[in-house]
């Protein structure tokens, strides 16, 4: 199945160590013990050869892994560590954008509301979910769904994972700004725990609309940014996209600090989610177990807090970002 | 004699460069004598559109004269990335600040309008094309907090590109800082009026900008979250007519009122003066 894998230019190397370990598997049916000694002697050299690559990998491949197709999504997430879940549609306004799903369902036996940018796995479904990238109805919705949340006293867990909110016609037409907006403002007087965790692409305002968090939390190689690296090597260099590269998009990431260890040193995230060796998308159950522990972990604490503790350190939290002392 | 030369360097500096005599609309493109648009207010002649202005002017037009009292004057960005690609942001900022003779892409302060006390904060699309880092987040909370706790009307002009790449993920956050801050007034019941000039987009128009009780706009003001070619590079077509203009933002029901920037101060107080009983009446005295 290893060689069924979508690998990163970065991981060629082990990609090749582990088709090799494939096809020698496929050779050895378990019997020959020569063979099953090789092919473990060159599994750990496989592991070895990604640890070392993941060691020093920097903030443009942050990003690439980030975008991992086989990466796990909010769905994924939700159908491993939740159960009930009940996915609520629509914004009452206007439609149901698939680009985000909401819902109910309980974690670790704790009913919550659930809310993330979606992005599809096959080509119909990532036409149909739009990449992950929101109309203002899916705001709309998840906005109504955190005011549910509010009123039933549930924790909201929002899952962030999106290149950003949709740049078209329709959107503009139907207030892609004001809805993104309104989500910003709502979200600092809801009372009830937020919890917000970046998984894969932080895009931008179109991610922002939903991590209004008392805690913000990161995988580990999700990146967050206020424009893709690539966005900005094209403003850098006054080229388009496509007269750029690779060269640039790797200084545009590093300039931008965009990493979750980044984020944390600039004191915007709370806390760092380690990931398996390799990232998510090699190992969603393990990926999806400490997503499930640092949750319950931090809404665990948020319980504890009254309502109105809770909304003026979600406020203090974000005020104090880049607070300035005049000279 | 070093004293000599210097002020004498300083006299040839101050000698005023004169600007082009002729000045081409953004709208109608029309070719058009920079003083008659400078005696209109800066309004083309020909079609209305509302040039850009700084935010010393746009102030003085608004507000009670003399009654302008800054806040937050010397906030100084500190570069949180260290933003050194291609030109070192730092740099950027003094030279601008040179250049420009304005310290920041926004001003905030106190003032009254039509004698009434509001706390403002201003755009200026002059300064890297008014785009929000932590230093105008920081002003406009500033003003907002004070309105907050003062119990004082706030109002806002916007004229912005959106966010300031150069203070990345921090110039992101001014997004929420602004809209929490807006969150306090409308939960303490004090008017924010919003006014949006040319242009209005990106992280300016999704937070602080949209989140007025009452939005005005400037007449033919672009106004939207993402930038026209942006949208024209995804989705391939020619964009419709007068997308994302104040008047198809208002045929969509984005906005309240377009109003001709010789008629904004009288407005916004006839708005004051409805909205605004219950905040703290300070009479103005000349």
């Amino acid at each position: 199945m290893n060689n069924m894998h979508h690998y990163l230019d970065f991981e060629k190397p082990v990609a090749e160590l582990e088709s090799k370990i494939a096809d020698l598997k496929n050779l050895a049916d378990g019997k020959d013990m020569n063979i099953s000694s090789e092919i473990t002697k060159l599994e750990k050299k496989a592991d070895e050869l990604r640890a070392d690559i993941f060691s020093k990998i920097t903030p443009w491949q942050k990003t690439l892994i980030a975008r991992h197709p086989e990466r796990p999504y909010t769905l994924d997430y939700i159908n491993m560590i939740m159960e009930d879940f009940l996915e609520l549609h629509g914004d009452r306004h206007y439609a149901d954008d698939p680009a985000i799903v909401s819902g109910i369902a309980k974690l670790q036996g704790i009913p919550v509301a659930i809310i993330g940018h979606q992005k599809g796995r096959s080509t119909g479904d990532r036409i149909k979910r739009n990449f992950g990238q929101p109309h203002p109805e899916g705001y709309r919705k998840s906005l109504r769904i955190m005011k549910l949340a509010e009123r039933f006293s549930m924790p909201i867990i929002t899952l962030i994972d999106t290149p950003g909110a949709y740049p078209g016609i329709e959107a503009e037409e139907r207030g892609q700004a004001g809805a993104i907006a309104d989500n910003l403002m709502e979200m600092f007087t809801l009372k009830t725990p937020i919890i917000a965790v970046i998984i894969g692409e932080g895009g931008s305002g179109g991610a922002l609309a939903l991590a209004i968090g008392d805690r913000v939390l990161m995988m580990e190689h999700s990146v967050y940014s206020v424009i893709s690296p690539e966005g900005c090597a094209a403003i850098l260099w006054n080229k388009s996209e496509t007269a750029i590269g690779q060269n640039e998009y790797e200084k545009a990431a590093d300039a931008l600090k965009i990493t979750s260890s980044n984020l944390k040193d600039l004191g915007i995230i709370d806390e760092i989610i380690p990931e398996p060796l390799g990232g998510a998308h090699r190992d969603h159950q393990t990926a999806a177990s400490s997503l499930s522990d640092a949750l319950k972990l931090h809404m665990d604490q948020l319980n504890e807090k009254s309502s109105e503790e809770l909304l003026e350190s979600r406020y203090n939290k974000f005020r104090l970002i880049g607070k300035l002392q005049e000279q | 004699m070093a004293w000599f030369k210097k002020s004498k360097k300083i006299e040839s500096r101050t000698v005023k460069v004169p600007e082009g005599l002729w000045v081409k609309c953004n709208s109608c493109k029309e070719i058009i004598y920079r003083k008659e648009v400078d005696r209109n207010l800066k309004i083309c002649p020909k079609c209305n559109y509302h040039f850009r202005i700084s935010a010393k002017e746009r102030i003085s037009l608004l507000i009670d004269d003399e009654s302008f009292i800054e806040l937050g004057r010397d906030l100084k960005s500190e570069d949180p990335l260290n933003f050194k690609v291609q030109s070192i942001y730092k740099e950027k900022l003094s030279a601008l600040k040179r250049k420009t003779n304005i310290n920041e892409a926004a001003s905030a302060g106190t003032a009254s309008i039509e004698g009434k006390k509001v706390y403002i904060v201003v755009l200026d699309f002059s300064f890297m094309g008014g785009s929000m880092g932590s230093v105008v987040g920081e002003k406009f909370v500033l003003a907002a907090e004070r309105a907050a706790a003062e119990n004082i009307p706030l109002i806002s002009v916007a004229s912005s590109g959106g966010a300031r790449m150069h203070e990345g993920i921090v110039s992101l956050m001014q997004m929420a800082k602004t809209s929490a801050a807006v969150a306090k007034l409308k939960t303490a019941g004090i008017p924010y009026i919003s006014v949006l000039a040319d242009p209005t987009f990106g992280g300016v128009s999704a937070s602080f900008a949209m989140l007025g009780d009452i939005i005005i706009a400037e007449p033919k003001s672009l106004i939207g979250f993402a930038g026209p070619r942006v949208i024209e590079q995804t989705i391939k077509q020619q964009l419709p007519e007068n997308f994302q203009t104040a008047e198809f933002l208002l045929e969509h029901g984005m906005i309240d009122m377009i109003i001709n920037r010789k008629d904004l101060k009288q407005t916004i107080g006839k708005i004051l003066s409805m909205v605004a009983l219950k905040t703290a009446s300070v009479t103005y005295t000349s």
